[in-house]
């Protein structure tokens, strides 16, 4: 079922010779399609000439369901949303109550924010190259960059007690405080992530065959990332400066020096790279964060469990790690929200595929498709 | 000791190369020590599934080696959400697996419906209502071990059966009881019957 054929129609080149058009079906079980996207492919020869999305194998629907709940209790459904990088949904969602019931939340807990989805950033990037590298065959570079993903995995099991579905931004704060040595063993894993990403940089971007497999493939303009609304590396691996972190500056990330990666040519590799540097860049954020972090609470005193705002509604978004992640809470008074949705940049880049896979061949599709980093919990939600 | 070390051992005392067992122990040794898996991995559950077989978690070392080629496994491992739209595709790559094949539900998404169980209209409630599980591990996400844990069971349950068709040995599963001697005991477990 992986990859079959469906249908083939003849069709005549210039030559008058007699062609087929194959139409083949990708997924919605395929190793390299990062989850369940089924793609069909027209493809003339190896050429694709038309690649067509089909979306929804994993629509769960999450956004009806939050109609159901208390605000404190949709949290645990963001982190399902985007399960490579919960952290992301957690802190939208919250942000977008916070904005809507006028809470304020502690300063420490704004840096234990910070640093979290630094550190999400970080994981979700090692997600990303690792799997888009096996894609293109080299193996070993995911197990690397897995391993790194691992010690990240670990630093939040500690702070909050589960590997990937975190539930740790709450409305009004964080769940939990960092324990003790806990910004020590953070310290050493930024030390140690820093060589470990020069490593893969040479291991990978370094390598003739990875250059091979993705310079020039996908090309993506500045004018196409902007008007198809592509965000996060996406449309900065095109030239595109913009970062929400930077140019739209919320929480304390004002306080912090770091630079935003850009790419220049907008293909796979640079989409690639600009996530390897953002890691770097993750990295100084975390350091930061971590020597200025003030002591005090991290939840917000006297806040009631059953958070009921005045009937409005809010936006707030973050960068996430593939992008700008909106969430839009409508409030009709009650405890429950009355409508919540979420603008997913994965399902926004996901969009591009037909027009960056056209012209490539059916082995570039999966390399196209990787380097826009879908993930499709947060494309179906 | 390992069935090979064993037989090694069997083979020094009878020279003449000869071991007697019974065909069905010797198959299902050989089921249960090689449980390459299907990795239907369609939502959060997916990432520990992967987080398995990588370093730290080491799936080989149980035998258990991924392929996404249904042609290639014995085992499905479901991890994570199964909607009603890819209930049909996960169904036919489970009839495109050679038997004898095994199915995993991990997650509590695959068990049930998991945290989409009472109010979602698109998830299918628990991969048993069209596939045939052996394993369940609950979870949401089951840690790596759980999944490896699901794997020995497995070989437990493998353990127990003929190739004669429809025939189950009756063989003991070697799951710990409360009763266990070994159970609880564990270093740096303390038990709590003797301490209180
Ligand atoms: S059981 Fe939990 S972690 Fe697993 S797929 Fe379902 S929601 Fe995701």
């Amino acid at each position: 079922m992986t990859m079959e054929v469906e249908s083939r129609r003849e069709v005549s080149g210039e030559d008058d010779l007699a062609r087929q058009e194959l139409v083949v079906n990708v997924g919605p079980s395929h190793p390299s399609t990062h989850g369940v996207c089924r793609v069909i492919v027209h493809v003339d020869g190896e050429v694709v000439t038309k690649a067509e999305p089909v979306i929804g194998y994993l629509h769960r629907g999450i956004e009806k369901m939050c109609e159901n709940r208390t605000y404190l209790q949709v949290v645990p459904l963001t982190d399902r949303l985007d399960y490579v990088g919960s952290m992301y949904a957690n802190w939208a969602y919250c942000r977008a109550v916070e904005r809507l019931a006028s809470i304020r939340v502690p300063e420490r807990a704004e840096y234990l924010r910070v640093i979290v989805c630094e550190m999400q950033r970080i994981a979700s990037h090692m997600m990303a190259l690792g799997s888009s590298a096996a894609d293109t065959g080299a193996a070993s570079m995911f197990i690397y960059a897995f391993d790194e993903r691992e010690r990240i995995v670990e630093l939040f099991e500690e702070l909050c007690g589960a590997r990937l579905t975190y539930n740790y931004v709450r409305p009004g704060g964080v769940s939990f405080d960092a324990p003790e040595g806990w910004t020590d063993r953070l310290k050493d894993f930024t030390n140690n992530h820093r060589t470990a990403l020069s490593e893969m940089d040479r291991l990978f971007f370094g390598n003739v065959i990875a250059r091979g497999r993705m310079k020039g493939i996908g090309v993506l303009s500045a004018e196409d990332a902007v008007s198809w609304g592509a965000s996060g590396p996406v449309a900065r691996g095109s030239g595109v400066n913009w970062d929400l972190r930077k140019h739209d500056s919320y929480s304390v990330y004002p306080r912090f020096d770091f630079d935003v990666p850009t790419g220049s040519n907008g293909d796979a590799y640079d989409r690639g790279r600009c996530r390897l540097f953002e890691c770097y860049e993750s990295c100084r954020i975390i350091e930061q964060a971590a020597a200025q972090m003030p002591e005090g609470p991290v939840k917000t005193d006297g806040l009631s469990r059953l958070i009921s705002p005045r009937p409005g509604d809010a936006y707030d978004h973050i960068e996430s790690a593939r992008g700008s992640l909106g969430v839009y809470v409508v409030s009709e008074g009650g405890p429950r929200p009355y409508r919540v949705k979420f603008r997913s940049p994965a399902f926004c880049n996901l969009a591009l595929l037909p027009m960056l896979a056209e012209g490539h061949t059916l082995s570039d599709l999966v390399v196209v498709l990787g380097s826009l980093d879908p993930v499709f919990g947060e494309v179906d939600r | 000791m390992a069935l090979v070390d064993r037989i090694g051992a069997a083979l020094d005392r009878t020279p003449g190369g000869i071991i007697l067992t019974s065909v069905d122990a010797v198959v299902d040794w050989a089921r249960g020590r090689s449980l390459w898996s299907m990795p239907m991995g369609t939502a959060c559950c997916a990432m520990e599934l992967i987080a398995a077989s990588f370093a730290k978690f080491d799936f080989d070392r149980l035998g258990t080696f991924p392929r996404p080629d249904p042609r290639h496994t014995d085992v499905m491992v479901v991890a994570g959400t199964i909607t009603r739209k890819m209930a049909p595709a996960v169904k036919r790559l489970y009839e495109q697996m050679p038997d004898p094949k095994w199915v995993i539900a991990m997650g509590n998404c695959a068990v049930s419906g998991g945290i989409f169980f009472y109010d979602s209209y698109s998830v299918v409630r628990g991969v048993d209502e069209f596939l045939p599980v052996d394993v369940y591990i609950t979870g949401c996400p089951p840690r790596p071990e759980s999944l490896q844990d699901a794997v020995l069971q497995l070989r437990e349950l493998i353990a127990t059966e003929s190739i004669a068709p429809g025939v189950r040995r009756q063989r003991e599963l070697l799951l710990p009881t409360s009763g266990d001697l070994s159970f609880g005991q564990r270093p740096g477990v303390v038990d709590e019957g003797e301490s209180g």
